[in-house]
């Protein structure tokens, strides 16, 4: 197996590979060795976004080698929230990495001038990109395509404008329709006047035992294709939650003033897969294809001239920047989804921020004069449209304010009790009840990822689940994704890849773990992103719950702060703390 | 004989199963390299995706131009490789210009068996076997 971890520095243009076994054999891989790696890169309380902080991007053991373990992860410093940054991307990158001989590269330094990083195999050339610089991440991903090497095995992952202005909530295109999305990683990769990472490589992979391997992977892939454990995403995709979450009164709608909409139904993944559908994509080694992208046929003139641009959605962009912004037209939404993928920022942020300013314009909290005249208002695509141009271009003092993210924003201006961010990042599409807000607080990245606090309220809506079984039900999550986030699997597999799976896919290609290593680890690489964002000033205790969560309904009902306050009481408890 | 054919290209979601499906059934090896059957994007992941593999001529050009007796087309129409007798020279992929044959990295041509062994791992039915006359 490979344990080799690549270096890069950037400053003293410099590139080198160590053998750390021992990092691997303890961490397993992926998020576990890059927490590792972030613990030991990065200097305690430094500047997100200077030369002396750190990228890290690892894989795991199962990558490229069984079906849907598709995942990068990359550790960094968030300049958003200032602790620990964290965010997985599919595409090719895994692959690309895998074949290359790099199960981990880490990134130091800063370049002199704008650059990228070219890697094929053991060859790594930092290269001169001042030609690039400027120009939107779904274009220089057309150039690099040309210049560099490696067709069908390679990834190439790039910022667009928002990183290089350093937009905290900044994020990397990988390979065309996936993103290492959340957090400010693009404004990290723009601080270090780096553009780009391309990779390829032509290693192989030996397994131990062929036989065995074959007879788990058909195992697995006959599970992912054969079953409806992953129909959901093969099929209308994850955006068929919109038109689920909107009759259990759990879709965020005009910054959360309300959460059903009355134009759910105009932008439904059922729509959206019935009239903008065209294709179907997936990352490397992932039969599902869950990559939904739209084409948007607009005309530009009379006479049938039409501009086409292929879009890809999620449900999580139509919450952030259509729900909660209360667009319910379709081709006006994906056209904002398409201007953050052009800029390389981040669309659930982009949209809470948005949702976060037109309130704040509608309260009179924020002027004409800020906003240079454009008209923040709910489902007036064309101002969003000038207010995402303005965030990147930060023409003043109010947009530069917006690209801090929401909650800097609203210390300036006001209207933090619906500033609708945990922790400083901002807040994922489900208001289903305590366990999502929990869930978000508590996960090692504020997200609705770290733990799916979403799924656990709407089971305890069905159930009536206390207090204590949830946050029980949140500990357990967290806990068992930090060793599927080390593998890197797609959660998108959770059903597949049981701790049952886990353990033969493990055994196949000859690393044997028990039920009790895989839990024991968990919990261990849960404690360790703990260590760094306590090392880097998060404390739990000092979390503030803007006060809308408490005043629209959630599909459990109205939450009472006192429930919140009640399970975070029991998580510290039962985590030792 | 056997002929792997390329039913429905446009279905391709290009998830690679296939090419990591006859390394790993052909050669016991998770590779890209050693893969027979090879998916090629044509202007990106958001242009089209191409299915390169062997077309099974009838009067190949790659067994001709093989100098050293590596590619041998049997009276049933099945091809065999000799990878012992293969030196590397790359006188097949000269020819064949649909690019269907390669190296691997041990110098050895790498070309389609018609085996079928990719088409139960197509998610999307584009690869079908058909049974043609030698």
């Amino acid at each position: 197996m490979l344990r080799r971890v690549l270096y890069i520095d950037l400053g003293k243009k410099e590139s080198w590979v160590e053998e750390r076994d021992e990092l691997f054999e303890r961490w397993l891989g992926g998020t576990g060795v890059a927490t590792q790696l972030l613990l030991e890169e990065c200097p305690q309380g430094v500047d997100p976004l200077s030369p002396e902080a750190p990228i890290i991007f690892s894989i795991g053991p199962l990558n490229v080698l069984f079906p849907v373990v598709t995942k990068t992860v990359a550790a960094f410093k968030s300049p958003l929230t200032g602790e620990l940054g964290e965010s997985y991307a599919g595409g090719r990158l895994a692959m690309a990495m895998r074949f290359a001989g790099h199960e981990s590269i880490v990134i130091r330094g800063a370049a002199d001038r704008p650059s990228y990083i070219s890697i094929t195999d053991d060859d790594v050339k930092i290269k001169d990109a001042t030609s690039v610089w400027g120009i939107n991440a779904t274009t220089v991903g057309f150039i690099l395509r040309e210049v560099e090497t490696g067709v069908g095995r390679r990834s190439i992952i790039r910022i667009g404008p928002a990183g290089e202005r350093l937009v905290k909530y900044a994020g990397i295109i990988v390979d065309t329709y996936r993103h290492f999305g959340r957090l400010g990683l693009g404004a990290v990769f723009g601080s270090k006047n780096l553009k780009a990472l391309v990779i390829s490589g032509t290693e192989d992979v030996e397994v131990p035992d062929p036989g065995r391997y074959r007879k788990v992977y058909n195992k697995l892939y006959g599970i992912a294709v054969q079953t409806d454990v992953m129909d959901k995403y093969h099929d209308i995709g994850t955006s068929i939650n919109i038109n689920i979450l909107n009759q259990l009164k759990g879709l965020p709608t005009r910054n959360f003033q309300s959460t059903s909409f009355e134009g759910a139904a105009n932008i439904s993944g059922e729509v959206l897969a019935d009239d903008y559908l065209f294709r179907k994509v997936s990352c490397a080694h992932c039969p599902i294809g869950c990559v939904h992208i739209a084409m948007l046929k607009t005309s530009f003139a009379s006479h049938h001239e039409f501009e086409i641009r292929k879009v890809s959605y999620d449900y999580e962009l139509i919450y952030a920047l259509g729900s909660n912004l209360g667009v319910s037209d379709p081709a006006g939404l994906l056209e904002l989804i398409e201007a953050c993928e052009r800029y390389g920022m981040d669309v659930m942020s982009t949209g809470v921020v948005l949702g976060w300013a037109t309130e704040a314009y509608e309260r009179d909290l924020i002027t004409p004069q800020e906003t240079l005249g454009v008209p923040l208002q709910w489902n007036n695509i064309e101002g969003y449209q000038k207010a995402i141009d303005h965030i990147v271009g930060m023409p003043n003092e109010f947009y530069a304010a917006l690209a801090q993210g929401v909650e800097k924003a609203s210390e300036r201006y006001g209207g933090k009790e619906f500033a609708m961010a945990l922790a400083g990042n901002e807040v994922a599409g489900y208001h289903t009840g305590p366990a999502s807000i929990v869930g978000q607080i508590v996960g090692v990245r504020h997200s609705h990822l770290g733990n799916a606090g979403y799924s656990i309220d709407q089971k305890a809506a069905k159930k009536q689940l206390k207090p204590e079984e949830m946050t029980d039900a949140i500990i357990k999550e967290d806990d068992s994704r930090g060793v599927f986030n080390s593998l890197v699997g797609c959660l998108f597999a959770r059903g597949v890849y049981t701790n049952e799976n886990i353990i033969d896919a493990l055994g196949a290609i000859g690393i044997e773990k028990t039920q009790e290593d895989l839990d024991d680890l968990g919990n261990r690489i849960f404690e360790e992103k703990y260590r760094f964002k306590r090392r880097e000033g998060f404390d739990i205790t000092e979390i503030k719950v803007p006060r809308r969560f408490y005043e629209t309904i959630t599909t459990m009902g109205m939450v009472d702060p006192g429930t919140v306050e009640t399970m975070l009481e029991i998580y510290r408890e039962r985590r030792g703390w | 004989m056997h002929r792997l054919k390329v039913a429905h290209p446009e279905r391709c979601i290009g998830c690679l199963s296939c090419m990591f499906a006859c390394s790993r059934i052909n050669t016991g090896h998770v590779s890209l390299d050693r893969s027979a059957i090879k998916i090629k994007t044509q202007g990106g992941i958001e242009g089209d995706f191409v299915v390169v593999v062997c077309h099974a001529c009838r009067d190949p050009p790659c067994v001709k131009a093989c100098p050293t007796g590596a590619l041998e087309r049997r009276d049933d129409g099945n091809m065999k490789f000799h990878e012992d007798l293969c030196n590397g020279c790359g006188e097949c992929i000269d020819v064949c210009l649909i690019g269907a044959i390669s190296l691997d990295g041990d110098e050895k041509a790498v070309k389609c068996r018609h085996c079928g062994a990719c088409v139960a791992f197509c998610p999307h039915d584009v690869l079908e076997l058909e049974e043609v006359p030698a």
